[in-house]
């Protein structure tokens, strides 16, 4: 590509000042004013002051809050496994089929992510509800006599989280069901491997990049939909996300909000790393 | 895979997917009070919706956010994907990097940094700040959306455009603009949904002066049923259809 010159250079650089700028003051900067938040004194007054500590770390690892961080990454590794059990075998599914057919599933599965994820909260919530419609319906078929408590459980957070994130666990996994050439399956079939040996020593590590992709996109916002325990799992503190927002907006603890944030930061990082890792492995076997 | 399995499979699946959106729409024509058992068909919800004027205004504030923040982030995100495109530059993989780590990161992260620097540059909670929040996480998407297109656009035109003596801004507006087009409106479209759509960012960067839609329908759910909300979720559904069904047809348009 040619260098820039003359008349070129004053618009390069504006636009290049234009987001560089942008990205620095409000994504970079703010990021830098989170960390120095995590190592400050809490302030009734101005929210922080000094002098520096790492007593919101400490916090972190308080029996307390611990619970609610493992709680928390329970709920979302749930999540993710049920969206990775879903969605494994139904992105597969849809490789299989014809190309126009695929473009309209496609289509499909997006509506959602173009709806409202609060409104669809709510809309399960019509349907778990104690005279919700799947209690009604189980009660009308005589399978159970009384109600069944579904709605302000874990399951039901679950479940919400799994509605709301599972497109985005099968869009990945589905571009590299895409891109799986079959005749590698049948060089395994050739070489005598029966279905479950070619399933699980071709086809789970071809598709690993698109495991920890769509695990990437669904274990983190899983941990962080605070919308979700609030509508269907009653008000208790399910999630990291419910914590981080308590912290900061009611209780005003800015250092301990902070702190919990940058340990979602660093799971993500660590996430980041693994699928970098995975795909470049693929890439060397392949060549 | 056993071809039978498969389709039923995928069949179930998207069954699961849009039964409580349809139970959503059918409840919103429900006359019944309680939002439980079937009353009759009625419009009563909507009427409700529209004689509420403290929701009307706050659909007003959603739209004209959804608006700006969508137009802003598609200006900047189609001159940025062009610069990465077109351009060698110091840095240009640490752009790259910092729009993959927005879009990646989890929205609360993105949203408590925010507050924290708004709160610390005084900047009111308000319309203004929605705005700067609602378009940084909204740019990356459109950059993607641009450059993708981009990537398959014929080198040769702007060489030409240049050798016949038009300027690098002249050559952008008459060659590379149009030829974006689409991208550029698919952009624009994902923008306006994903404002529209967005709680987390809003409810820490919002203000009490200026109401969004998002965190009116969240005070409203948090306790108990309010048969409004399918009404207004169905409104929302339906002008989030045609949103993207403008785009797809946009984009598939383009291609022929």
């Amino acid at each position: 590509m040619r260098m820039a010159s003359g008349l070129q250079q004053p618009f390069r650089n504006a636009v290049l000042i234009l987001v560089w700028s942008w990205l620095l003051l409000l994504v970079l900067v703010p990021n830098l004013l989170v960390i120095a938040a995590s190592v400050m004194t809490r302030d009734a007054g101005s929210f922080l002051s000094l002098p520096l500590t790492l007593d919101a770390y400490r916090q972190l690892l308080n029996p307390l809050y611990l619970e609610v961080f493992l709680q928390s990454l329970y709920m979302a590794v749930m999540t993710t496994l049920v969206c990775l059990l879903i969605g494994y075998p139904f992105a597969w599914s849809l490789s299989l089929m014809g190309p126009r057919a695929r473009i309209l599933l496609i289509f499909l599965l997006i509506v959602p992510f173009w709806t409202n994820s609060l409104v669809r909260t709510y809309a399960l919530k019509l349907i778990l509800a104690t005279n919700g419609l799947l209690n009604q319906g189980l009660m009308n078929l005589g399978l159970i006599n009384e109600p069944l408590r579904l709605l302000y459980t874990e399951g039901a957070v679950i479940i919400g989280l799994v509605y709301l994130l599972l497109p985005f666990m099968i869009l990945p996994l589905y571009s590299v069901f895409e891109d799986l050439r079959k005749e590698l399956l049948m060089a395994s079939h050739d070489l005598g491997a029966g279905p479950l040996a070619t399933f699980v020593h071709v086809i789970i590590p071809l598709t690993l990049p698109g495991i920890l992709a769509g695990v990437m996109l669904v274990l983190l916002p899983a941990m962080g939909l605070f919308f979700v325990p609030d509508i269907l799992g009653g008000s208790r503190n399910l999630l990291v996300g419910n914590v981080i927002k308590n912290q900061f907006l009611d209780a005003r603890n800015w250092p301990f909000g902070a702190a919990a944030s940058i340990f979602l930061t660093l799971a993500m990082a660590f996430l980041m790393f693994a699928h970098r890792l995975s795909k470049r492995r693929i890439g060397e076997e392949g060549a | 895979m056993n071809r039978w399995l498969s389709r039923s499979y995928l069949t179930l699946v998207y069954l699961l997917l849009y039964v409580p959106i349809l139970v959503l729409v059918v409840f919103s024509f429900n006359d019944a009070r309680t939002g439980y058992e079937w009353g009759g068909l009625s419009l009563r919800w909507y009427h409700a919706l529209f004689g509420n004027r403290a929701m009307v205004q706050a659909m007003w504030n959603s739209l004209w956010l959804a608006l700006s923040a969508a137009t802003v982030s598609t200006l900047i995100g189609v001159l940025t994907a062009l610069a990465l495109h077109r351009y060698r530059f110091r840095g240009k993989q640490l752009l790259n990097s910092m729009l993959f780590i927005v879009m990646m990161s989890p929205e609360i992260v993105l949203a408590i940094s925010l507050l924290a620097l708004f709160l610390l540059v005084g900047i009111q909670l308000g319309y203004f700040s929605l705005l700067l929040a609602h378009v940084t996480f909204c740019l990356p998407f459109v950059v993607i959306t641009v450059m993708a297109r981009l990537s398959g656009f014929d080198e040769r035109l702007p060489e030409a455009a240049r050798d016949l003596g038009a300027s690098d801004f002249t050559m952008t507006r008459t060659v590379l603009i149009p030829a974006i087009m689409p991208a550029l409106l698919a952009g624009w479209l994902l923008g306006f949904t994903l404002s529209l759509d967005d709680v987390v960012v809003s409810t820490f960067v919002g203000g009490p002066g200026y109401e969004i839609l998002p965190l009116r329908i969240y005070s409203m759910v948090r306790v108990g049923l309010k048969p409004e909300v399918n009404a207004l979720g169905t409104l929302l559904l339906v002008f989030s259809l045609f949103m993207l069904m403008l785009s797809q047809w946009i984009l598939i348009r383009s291609k022929r």
